[in-house]
């Protein structure tokens, strides 16, 4: 099973209740994957600062006092907000990259939840409510979101096994289905260099449309490129810096509805997932296309 | 909460369940209490919201009106009563229905009445994929177009569609009677077009006026069917399995 949803907000005016909003549209679906849950939000964007999102399954001993070594280690002053098991870490944007290596060098058990300009991942085993609560994901504000609630079928119920999964910056794909040639693709991308943390088979499908759109293409081409490349069954939605994407393979047997208001695009892997939006009795709604692309940007 | 919050009055006056109010299985215990001839003849469901299951295995003539959308696998198993949703209706919509009728005043998801053995599905908006799957009997009348698959292994029964098919359309299928108006996107293995004689143009006629449907003319419809070839294996058949 597994449940995903999306909302990507047009009306500034949700811009507070987008952590809000997302969180009870994953709670509404928690039947369909009591294994873990995770959620990504797009923050506002800030000229001097990029994020990387840290996790630690011992923060205490990990997060203590990393902020004033990876600070001198990189030689740019660098704040980190702990959340219970994640951190954010915020720092020039010149300096990410060198400080998601320094990160690893310096605390080799903290793991990489995702990097960019304005993304936060926060992801763990358990029930939606419970990861929600944990990292305080309501009181989260943003331009746009994903979520997902997993049932596992192709990796183990681990943290880094939840989505979202990030395998870029600022990008990141919740997926409902599993693929089969996940293996395949995923040789052919690391032969281009791109590396993995998991056995799973979604990870791939982030890497895919990373590497596609690395090679210039847009959100809406790399989405059409899954369609022929990627093997096996998927509902995909998925968040860009500024964009918000969905499309549906073939076969489109994992369930999948939208909404769209003037205020926003909403994404459910049921309707129930959005009964409590604004204006929904007055939305369009309706069942996304088998292997059709859709996709709004800023 | 409190069986007191019911609200029952008077015989002709529906039945209101409130699923903010009450749960999901209060109502369809109450609905699988319902005695032949019970006066309980009208029912309100307010506040679906996604339910699933919503009037499953109802097995007396009852109306029952639901207000707003529903999940997965509403009205499924219906036996003899008469369910209209004014919202639109998730995956399984009267699976496996053996009579009575269900009406959706929106679209519908993927396999809408599948294995449904009688009765009659009327879907006023569009039905995605798979509408028809396996159907055994019942009559399905789709306003606006289908998803690809439809009608995939059905047996017998009939399905009018007065828009659209998409793919694959009555892929091995037997007994079943395909009338669509619209286009055909293509067809499954052994689902071939067949001559509209006389007897099916009536057949169409009364599934018309069973479902309402006015201003729109049997001879508008292209009749689709079984070709018969995959019943029996044949080793010259075996790529078309």
């Amino acid at each position: 099973m597994c449940g995903i949803v999306g909302l990507f907000l047009k009306d500034k005016s949700l811009e507070p209740q987008l952590g809000a909003m997302l969180s009870q549209m994953l709670i509404s679906l928690s039947d369909r994957g009591p294994d873990s849950a995770g959620i990504a939000i797009y923050g506002a964007p800030s000229k001097n600062e990029a994020k990387i999102t840290i996790q630690s399954a011992k923060p205490d001993r990990d997060f203590r006092g990393l902020e004033a070594e990876l600070a001198k280690a990189i030689g740019t002053p660098v704040t980190i907000a702990v959340k219970s098991t994640h951190a954010v870490v915020r720092t020039t944007p010149a300096k990410i990259d060198e400080a998601r290596e320094t990160i690893q060098a310096l605390r080799p058990d903290i793991r990489i939840m995702g990097a960019g300009d304005v993304v936060e991942i926060y992801k763990e085993v358990g029930l939606p409510e419970a990861v929600v609560d944990r990292f305080d994901v309501r009181k989260m504000t943003g331009t746009h979101g994903i979520g997902h609630t997993r049932m596992a079928t192709e990796s183990a119920v681990t943290t880094m096994g939840a989505h979202p999964f990030s395998t870029g910056a600022d990008q990141c794909l919740v997926h409902n289905g599993s693929l089969s040639n996940h293996n395949n693709v995923r040789r052919e991308l690391i032969r281009e260099g791109m590396s993995f943390e998991t056995e799973n088979d979604t990870e791939v499908a982030a890497a895919y449309l990373s590497s596609q759109m690395a090679h210039g293409k847009n959100l809406g081409e790399a989405l059409e490129g899954t369609l022929s490349d990627l093997d096996g069954f998927f509902t995909f939605v998925v968040g860009t810096k500024n964009g918000f994407g969905v499309v549906r393979d073939p076969i489109a047997c994992k369930p999948a509805v939208m909404a769209e208001t003037d205020q926003y695009v909403a994404f459910g892997s049921e309707y129930r997932a959005l009964t409590k939006l604004p204006g929904i009795d007055n939305a369009r709604v309706w069942e996304p296309e088998p292997a059709t692309v859709y996709f709004w940007e800023h | 909460m409190p069986a007191t919050t019911l609200s029952k009055t008077a015989a002709h006056d529906p039945r209101v369940f409130d699923l903010d109010q009450l749960s999901l299985r209060e109502l369809n215990q109450a609905l699988h209490n319902l005695a032949p001839g019970s006066n309980e003849t009208a029912w309100e469901v307010l506040n679906p919201k996604g339910s699933h299951s919503v009037a499953v295995g109802v097995d007396q003539p009852v109306a029952i009106d639901v207000r707003g959308s529903v999940g997965y696998y509403c009205g499924g198993m219906n036996s003899g009563s008469t369910i209209t949703v004014h919202g639109s209706a998730g995956p399984g919509v009267g699976e496996n229905m053996m009579s009575g009728s269900i009406t959706i005043k929106g679209d519908a998801s993927q396999y809408a009445g599948a294995t449904g053995k009688g009765g009659l599905l009327v879907i006023e908006g569009n039905a995605s994929s798979r509408c028809g799957i396996s159907m055994k009997g019942i009559d399905i009348v789709v306003h606006g177009n289908i998803g690809h698959m439809s009608a995939f292994m059905a047996q017998s029964g009939n399905l009018v569609v007065l828009g659209d098919a998409g793919d694959a359309l009555g892929d091995s299928i037997y007994e079943a009677r395909l009338f669509v108006r619209g286009k055909v996107d293509s067809l499954g293995a052994d689902c071939i077009a067949k001559e509209m004689r006389t007897e099916h143009l009536e057949l169409l006629q009364g599934l018309l006026d069973r479902a309402g449907v006015t201003g729109v003319k049997p001879s508008e419809f292209k009749r689709y069917g079984s070709a018969r070839t995959l019943y029996n294996f044949n080793i010259d058949n075996a790529d078309a399995y």
